[in-house]
Parts: structure tokens; C-alpha cells; sequence
């Protein structure tokens, strides 16, 4: 494990790694800060670039993009009131009250430094929690696989789809649909390629994900006549007062961000719940624990009301890389995106990525924690700067981020097909956003289409065709009984709501 | 009789659904794989009843949760407008060549938002496509097909 860390520490602390850190940290806190544009767009605007650089250096990239983005969205949520990510929402309750107060900065910096503890004591259970759980994960079979992936997608479906379980699990049916396009693994048989050469190869994961995030959220704003920086420019970013904490302040971050750690660890860690169910119980937590006169301030401005979602939020970004790592299943969408940018770079994660890519493993380890001290000490300062992005207006924001889009699918094929199929999708993709059918499980199932039925393949076979695998492993039993637990809850919610 | 728009794009997926079944159906296999445990055709057959299943349900299931659109809200007209714009560029991208479909992409997208401040447009067009096809193609070594620097000799 040692000799791990160490190659992890050389990759990530090369002069190259370092400068996509930055960057990464840099471009997400932009993209993260501009409300709708969430990591999940941030990361796959990168994709086409990371597609020039080794697999570690590109993924490193990454998870810069990724921190930087979920800092970028605090930043909004305690400015303007709107949340870039769904994940920033709590921090909203308290962050903003505390804006109109006077006191930005003041929460900017109790935000950068929850953030800063809950992404380091979350890489350090990381640091701890990966290798062992890859060396357990080795026990795992193919219908232990094939449940947990099922199991991947019903829970990110429950939990990403707020109330809207069947048009989440319609939208699983067609992320997997699309990844059936193209030729069999196996056999080479092509499948619904109505005879066109430009099907054969499947539908490109960078296409779809560019359609359904990046270029889909641009035509929604424009669609709904959203304009997000209009709030941004009635506001004085150059006034945003003191980034020193008093001691008292400290004192009550001290509290609570050890227990919102690790909260957000294991909430980040279950498959589909990820950072805004981890914020929102660690408000609720903190509200819990703390004394009556402290409760009373929660909603107007509490440095614990603030202090609690922000760590973890970041904890549960450290923690949904455990599955991604160990099992090579992601838990959430945004893993699910590096997942599929992981298997463009010809790497597959799971239990033996420890042993076989070791840079890969550690180094993604180690530049999590040199994001988090980059985002500290180089974004807190220059928040005001970075704030006037929230300005740029949407007839200037919109245009490049479609330029972008259709950038990045043409550097990769260098054809119109793929650009036209790239704008159908994005325009069925809005007009589903529109009515609430929610693009995550979408993406989850995309990416994980191949591999389920490739453990599906395999568990019939060795059962010869029947279905008795599902519970011949008290593992695999364990896995349905809780997909099972979750499908009964999703109904048992529908109905109790109707009655 | 309202029906809601969600069940109206439940009844589409459906049929989608339908037709996917149908031609997961005609996947050729080989011979020797037909009666298989599992062939190219098996899981896509699964999703297609799947797809049939969920959509179905959503029908007949009584909505807990209706998603209320205010249609007369919308801009359809700068939406279209946009993807028209969007689907111009892709003709244009290969044989025009990636700065000038590029800029004129950009030129027409904020002028179509009502963007009327001149000289943001243009830097934010011509000179900004420049860079970042210096950055692509003389730092990033991506190679970028442009008929038109080509032919006024910009481009090799």
C-alpha cells in the first residue's frame, strides 16, 4: 500500500498533473458556478480534451473538474440563491441568508474550509477504504455483479428522481436501449444498425452525454426563457466583506464537521444517493445535535447550518469514487461519466485496477486531496474575480456552450452523422427534462449497458439459461432482497402520497 | 379528456418500446446460437419488454406527482431557431471547414439570443475561434480539416 501511495504521489505531484489539477479545479469552479450547469456538464465538456492525455493525467483532470465544480456551486447557492447542483441546495438555507446579512464572504470561507475538512477526511477513509474493500470485491461473481449494477440503477432511479421513480426507470430502459446499438460484443452481430456503417461502432458515450447534459441544458434555458445570471447582475460581487472566522465561528465548525464527514462518506459510498441526500441529512443532523439557541438560527444564517452540508457534500464526492474504484460500478451519474471516460482510455476499474493500474488508482486518490487544498488556497481568494463569471450573459453563455458541444463530438468522429444524431438527442432530451424525466439514470444505464449484459451473459450460461442464479449465492440474495426493499418503498411512497 | 404530456410520452415510449421488440426479434444469429442460453439477441429482447413494462405501468397508474408545464411560456421560437442553426453548422463543418461554419455559428447564435454589443460578438467569434484552433491545432496537435484556411493559404 505504501509503495502505492508513493507512485500515486509521484504521478499526481508531476509539473503536468499539478497544472491539471488547477486547471481542472479552475474550469470546474466556473462551469459549477453558473446555476443548471452541474459537474456532470462540467466533465463531459472535458472528455474530448482528456482524450489527448494519459489515462491518469486525464482523469486527474477530471476529478478536478469535478471538486471544483461542487465548490462552484456553493458559490452561487450563498450569492444568488441558486444552486448550480441539486448537491449545494442546503447550503443555499443558510449560505444566502448569511449574503444578505453582509456576510459573503464570511460564508464563502466557511464553505471553502468545510468543504476543504470534509474532502480530506472523506480521501483519507478513501485512502483506507479502497484497497480493502478491492481485495473483498475479488469474491464478487457475475450475478453478484449483474444485481449490484441492477441495483446501481433502481437506487439512483429512487433517489435521483424525486417522486418520478417510473419515468426514471423509463429512462434506465432507454439509456440501455441506446447501448445495445451496434455490434455484439460476443459475436460481432450488429444490432440495430438499420444498415448504416456509421451504427456499427454503438452510439459514442461522449455523444450522448454531451446531448443529454451539456447541449440539453443550454436549448432548457433557452426553451423556458430562464435567464440564471439576471439575479448575478443586480447584486455587488466586489462587495462581499471579510473572509476571517472569529473564534466562536471556528469553535462551532470544529463540531460539526467530523460527524457531517462522515455521514457524507457513507451516504457518497450506497450507490444512487450521493451528495444532495448527504447534504440534506446532514442539515437535518446538525439541526439535530445542536443546542436550542443555535436551532433557532438554522434557515438565518447558521455557521453549523452551512458548516454541515458543505462537508458533506464533499465527503460524498470522495466516497462515491468507492464503488467506481473497488467494483468498477459507479454510484452516481457523475461517476458514471468518468466510468465512461475511464473505459474510452481502454481501462476498466474494478477490484484488480489496485494491482494492474496503480498510478491510475492512487494517483486519482492523491489529486482529490491536492484538489481540495488548490480550491482552498487559490479559489477563496479570488472568488470575487471568479464571481463576475455569474454576470456573463446567457446570449454570450448559451451560443459557446452549444459550440462546445458540437466541438467536442466533432474532434472525436469527424463526421456530420454523429453531429445530427448528437442534436436529436439533445432535443428529445429537453423536451424530456421538461416534464420531469430525469437524465442521470439515463446516463448510468448507458454506461453501464455493455457490462450488464456481459455478467448477464455469463451467469446464464454457467446456470445453462436459467434464472436460479439470482439466489444461489447468499450475496446475490442479499443484493435482489435490497432492490427489492427499494422498489416496495418507491410504491409504498406512490400510494401513501395518493391516499 | 386531458391526458397529461407525461403519459402521452409514456404511450411514444411505448410503442418505441413495441418496435424495439420487434426488431430485437430479427436479430440474425447464427445457427448454432439460436437456441443458446443466451445470444445477441437475449438481453435486447429483455429490454424491450421492459421498456413495454414501465411505460405501461405509467399509463395505467394514477399520476402521484403531475410535472405542470405552462406551455404559453416557452420560446419556441428561439429554440427552433437555434437547433436549425445547430443542424446548419453540421452541414457546413466539413466542407466549409471548422473557423468560418465556427464563427458564423456564433455570430448568428447571439445575434438569434438578442445580443446586439458588436464588438463582444466579434471577438467572441472570429478571434476567439482562432485561438482555440491554436490551441487545438498548434499546442494540442489535433488535427482540424479546414477547406477555407486552405484555400486562402492560412493552412497547410
Amino acid at each position: 500500500m505504501i509503495e502505492g501511495i508513493l507512485i500515486g504521489l509521484e504521478t499526481a505531484f508531476s509539473f503536468k498533473n499539478l497544472m491539471m489539477v488547477m486547471i481542472g479545479c479552475f474550469a470546474g469552479t466556473i462551469i459549477g458556478m453558473l446555476p443548471g450547469l452541474g459537474p456532470m456538464t462540467a466533465i463531459a465538456l472535458m472528455i474530448p480534451i482528456t482524450y489527448g492525455f494519459e489515462p491518469s493525467t486525464g482523469l486527474i483532470l477530471m476529478a478536478g473538474v469535478y471538486y471544483g465544480a461542487v465548490f462552484g456551486g456553493s458559490t452561487s447557492s450563498i450569492l444568488i440563491n441558486a444552486p448550480g447542483i441539486p448537491g449545494t441546495v442546503a447550503t443555499s438555507f443558510d449560505g444566502y441568508p448569511m449574503a444578505q446579512q453582509g456576510k459573503a464572504g464570511k460564508a464563502l470561507a466557511i464553505a471553502a474550509y468545510s468543504s476543504f475538512a470534509g474532502g480530506t477526511i472523506a480521501a483519507i477513509f478513501l485512502l483506507i477504504a479502497a484497497p480493502s474493500l478491492s481485495k473483498v470485491s475479488l469474491a464478487f461473481r457475475s450475478p453478484d455483479y449483474f444485481g449490484l449494477m441492477i441495483l446501481g440503477l433502481t437506487a439512483v432511479s429512487a433517489f435521483s428522481a424525486k417522486g418520478h421513480f417510473l419515468k426514471a426507470m423509463m429512462m434506465v430502459v432507454l439509456g440501455l436501449m441506446l447501448a445495445s446499438v451496434g455490434q455484439d460484443t460476443l459475436s460481432d452481430i450488429p444490432r440495430f444498425t438499420f444498415q448504416n456503417m456509421n451504427l456499427s461502432d454503438g452510439i459514442s458515450f461522449v455523444l450522448v452525454v454531451m446531448a443529454t447534459f451539456a447541449m440539453s441544458e443550454a436549448l432548457t434555458i433557452i426553451f423556458k426563457a430562464n435567464d440564471p445570471t439576471r439575479i448575478a447582475k443586480q447584486i455587488s460581487l466586489s462587495q462581499l466583506g471579510s473572509i476571517k472566522l472569529d473564534k466562536d465561528e471556528t469553535k462551532k465548525m470544529i463540531t460539526t464537521i467530523p460527524r457531517s464527514s462522515v455521514l457524507g462518506f457513507i451516504i457518497g459510498v450506497l450507490p444512487g444517493a450521493g451528495s444532495t441526500i448527504a447534504s440534506f441529512l446532514a442539515y437535518g443532523m446538525e439541526r439535530n445535535f445542536v443546542k436550542d439557541d443555535e436551532k433557532q438560527k438554522f434557515g438565518k444564517g447558521s455557521v453549523n447550518g452551512l458548516a454541515a452540508p458543505e462537508t458533506a457534500n464533499n465527503a460524498a464526492c470522495s466516497g462515491s469514487f468507492v464503488p467506481l474504484l473497488t467494483l468498477g460500478i459507479p454510484g452516481s451519474g457523475t461517476t458514471a461519466v468518468m466510468l465512461g471516460a475511464l473505459l474510452g482510455f481502454g481501462i476498466q476499474p474494478g477490484p484488480r485496477l489496485y494491482q494492474t493500474n496503480p498510478e491510475i488508482f492512487w494517483s486519482v486518490i492523491m489529486s482529490m486531496y491536492i484538489g481540495m487544498v488548490i480550491l482552498l488556497i487559490l479559489n477563496l481568494p479570488l472568488i470575487p474575480y471568479i464571481a463576475r463569471v455569474l454576470a456573463t450573459p446567457r446570449t454570450f453563455l448559451i451560443p459557446l456552450i452549444l459550440f462546445f458541444s458540437v466541438t467536442g463530438i466533432y474532434l472525436m468522429s469527424f463526421n456530420n452523422f454523429d453531429i445530427y444524431m448528437m442534436i436529436g438527442i439533445a432535443v428529445v432530451a429537453t423536451i424530456l427534462r421538461l416534464y420531469d424525466f430525469p437524465m442521470p439514470p439515463l446516463i448510468l444505464a448507458f454506461v453501464l449497458g455493455g457490462l450488464m449484459e456481459e455478467n448477464l451473459r455469463r451467469s446464464l450460461l454457467i446456470s445453462d439459461g436459467s434464472w436460479n442464479f439470482l439466489w444461489d449465492r447468499p450475496l446475490t440474495v442479499i443484493i435482489m432482497m435490497i432492490i427489492l426493499a427499494i422498489v416496495s418503498w418507491q410504491i409504498f411512497k406512490s400510494f401513501g402520497r395518493k391516499n | 379528456m386531458n391526458i397529461s404530456p407525461s403519459k402521452i410520452i409514456s404511450l411514444l415510449f411505448f410503442i418505441f418500446s413495441g418496435f424495439y421488440l420487434y426488431t430485437a426479434h430479427q436479430i440474425q444469429v447464427f445457427a448454432f446460437d439460436e437456441d443458446a442460453a443466451f445470444n445477441a439477441k437475449t438481453f435486447p429482447i429483455y429490454l424491450g419488454y421492459a421498456g413495454l413494462l414501465f411505460s405501461a405501468l405509467y399509463m395505467i397508474l394514477p399520476e402521484t406527482k403531475p410535472s405542470n408545464v405552462d406551455l404559453k411560456i416557452l420560446d419556441y421560437k428561439k429554440t427552433i431557431t437555434l437547433v436549425i442553426l445547430m443542424i446548419l453548422y453540421g452541414l457546413t463543418i466539413l466542407r466549409v471547414g471548422y473557423f468560418l461554419s465556427t464563427s458564423i455559428f456564433l455570430v448568428l447564435s447571439y445575434i438569434v439570443l438578442g445580443e446586439r454589443k458588436w464588438i463582444w460578438i466579434f471577438i467572441l467569434s472570429f478571434p476567439f475561434v482562432a485561438l482555440f484552433m491554436y490551441l487545438l491545432h498548434g499546442l494540442l496537435n489535433i488535427y482540424l480539416r479546414d477547406p477555407f484556411l486552405q484555400l486562402i493559404g492560412i493552412m497547410g
